[in-house]
């Protein structure tokens, strides 16, 4: 409906005077062709905090040692300590408060800073790990992000991960990020 | 991975190519008369910052150039071998290399010293199978060819493009021995061309309801971000090309996001899909990354303009000041708009004088500022304070401190700071 009133309006213009050929913003050009169902299927990969687009299927914590001892551990320690440029991704510390911006020492993990649940899924089934992406089934990303809650005591060791109980995970850092404030001029935030 | 050419092999290549080049012309232009060896590398490491990359052969030069015809048309050209510019590449995949600022002139980062950050290595697409996907909340999801770009009405606009991780190391461990490279080097500045997302979003028909957009990268760490719909009705791109040609790999080729003024990070290089959501993703680089922790126990989400910013280029650490008459240059910046001043300093803070600015002064685009100044071999401190026409202006690292935090992340903007000795030697003081 509105496109065909901007088409309308857009040939009352021409008629009336020579047309503006760079308000490309009114015109539909055509070019490009349409995405098949298939192709939208095979990237639409993204999972967001209502995890209404996660896949079928579901992990365990057993499951989840398993893998991130064949998979993570390589990189991020046997303990999720960290090894080098490779993230610490377990740890609570500190148990109150939220002083990362007072103090660089204390070191971001997933249990006292990722503020989803569902980002772990979406983090590890696009790009971990790190030398093989895409490589882990949905069972196995289930189960190594139960794996990783469980570790940073999110969630019991007896916790199945799936499309329903993910999305309901809360995590201890959830209630401390807020919008950027900043917004130019003599005030500096 | 192994296969694929790192930056660090590339630049050995490139620097191999420049070396037979050299010789063959050399050879030709020889002509019976006295060559002689001249040790330029050796004297630019000595006057400037950038090591000459090693086995470097140096160059031969007649004695008087004049009297012996030179070298014939290339393909491509190569830099003199007397300079040698160079990132400072880790030879890893998830890391950066930062853009040799103190070799710079002007305002422009060549194509082959533009700063990269990578997630997954560099990766190589064939630009005849790259499509990308635009779908989500629209009433017509689309593919769309690097043809089919090119074919949409294009713009092409200067800015720079901004880690927001910039500074870090100069904030957290400041040392003498920094260069403005190493320093602020996660900045580079250009002539970015490609099409419009509006325009796209006029092909796709966004529906009501669409109020971010998820970019998302073709390379492995398939990066993605989510962006507020205002930013691409206002002026997001979708380019093809930096400085006149296309991309490079390591820029994201063939196509790239471009958000004026936003962290680089937005920027989601080998741009393969544009996903119309109702909510942002929170993915990882948006939660975990790229958010910063402040002093009152909250994190800043989704933290995108680069602040106001300058830093002084020239003369810096390594340089060696002489009595007299010396230029003081820079860059300065701002995600917000044009810079409308640069306060120099070269006596800690304590009196400022205004800069000048060389035209054209762009909006959301590098800006060199300069002075002349006449140094009388006392011990100084160079500063440099930007101003944007938001009238934001550069905190000292105090007020930085005060407001983001020992620990902040992300968006190291405060004032920066050389010291001058009475040697005239140059180092990076950190700020105050």
């Amino acid at each position: 409906m509105r496109r065909a009133l901007l088409t309308a309006l857009v040939v009352l213009a021409a008629s009336c005077s020579v047309e503006r050929q760079s308000d490309h913003t009114v015109q539909v050009m055509g070019i490009g062709r349409a995405a098949t169902p298939a192709e939208i299927h095979a990237w639409d990969i993204d999972v967001n905090p209502t995890g209404s687009s996660l896949p079928p299927g579901s992990g365990t914590y057993a499951a989840g040692a398993s893998v991130f001892a064949q998979k993570c551990a390589a990189c991020h320690g046997a303990h999720g300590e960290g090894i080098g440029p490779y993230p610490r991704l377990i740890g609570r510390d500190p148990r109150t408060g939220f002083p990362f911006g007072q103090d660089p020492a204390y070191v971001k993990t997933v249990g006292n800073y990722w503020p989803y649940a569902t980002t772990l899924f979406d983090y590890v089934r696009r790009a971990m790990p790190l030398t093989q992406p895409g490589s882990l089934r949905n069972d196995e990303v289930y189960s190594v992000v139960d794996y990783l809650l469980a570790e940073n005591q999110v969630v019991g060791r007896d916790a199945v991960m799936d499309a329903q109980t993910l999305p309901r995970v809360q995590m201890p850092a959830r209630g401390r990020f807020v919008p950027d404030d900043r917004a130019g001029g003599r005030t500096f935030r | 991975m192994s296969e694929r050419p790192t930056p660090d092999h590339q630049h050995a290549a490139d620097a191999k190519i420049s070396r037979r080049a050299l010789i063959s012309s050399a050879a030709v232009g020889a002509g019976g008369l006295l060559m002689r060896k001249i040790a330029g590398p050796a004297a630019a490491q000595a006057s400037g910052p950038t090591p000459q990359q090693p086995g470097a052969t140096p160059p031969m030069v007649p004695d008087d150039p004049t009297l012996v015809p030179g070298g014939g048309t290339t393909a491509v050209s190569a830099r003199s071998p007397f300079e040698s510019p160079a990132r400072t590449p880790l030879g890893v995949i998830t890391g950066p290399a930062y853009s040799p600022l103190q070799d710079l002139t002007g305002t422009i980062t060549p194509n082959d010293l533009l700063f990269e950050r990578h997630h997954a290595g560099v990766a190589m697409i064939d630009p005849k199978r790259w499509k990308l996907l635009v779908h989500g909340l629209v009433d017509r999801p689309m593919m769309f060819t690097l043809d089919d770009l090119k074919r949409f009405p294009s713009v092409s606009r200067v800015h720079f493009l901004e880690c927001s991780g910039n500074g870090r190391a100069a904030y957290r461990e400041p040392r003498p021995d920094m260069t403005p490279q190493i320093v602020d080097g996660l900045t580079s500045n250009g002539e970015w061309t490609g099409v419009p997302l509006s325009v796209l979003l006029g092909e796709v028909g966004v529906r009501d309801g669409a109020s971010w957009f998820l970019a998302e990268g073709g390379d492995a760490a398939k990066l993605s971000r989510s962006i507020p719909m205002e930013k691409a009705r206002e002026d997001a791109l979708v380019v093809y090309a930096f400085n006149g040609e296309p991309l490079r790999p390591a820029n994201g080729y063939p196509v790239r996001l471009f958000l004026p003024g936003y962290e680089a990070n937005t920027c989601v290089k080998w741009l393969r899909r544009i996903k119309l959501i109702d909510q942002p993703n929170m993915s990882r680089d948006e939660t975990s990354k790229y958010t910063d922790p402040l002093p009152d126990g909250t994190a800043r989400q989704f933290s995108f303009v680069m602040d106001v910013k300058s830093v002084i280029t020239q003369p810096a650490y390594p340089a060696r000041l002489t009595r007299g008459w010396n230029r003081i240059s820079g860059l300065a910046w701002s995600g917000r708009g044009r810079i409308s001043r640069v306060d120099l300093s070269t006596d800690g803070g304590r009196s400022w004088s205004v800069a000048d600015l060389q035209e054209p002064v762009l909006s959301r685009a590098h800006t060199r500022f300069a002075m002349m100044w006449e140094w009388k071999g006392a011990p100084s401190v160079l500063m440099s304070r930007a101003v944007d026409e938001t009238d934001a202006v550069q905190p000292t690292r105090a007020e930085f401190q005060k407001v983001r935090g020992r620990g902040t992340d992300f968006h190291f903007n405060h004032i920066r700071a050389w010291k001058v000795a009475a040697d005239g030697g140059v180092t990076f003081e950190g700020g105050v």
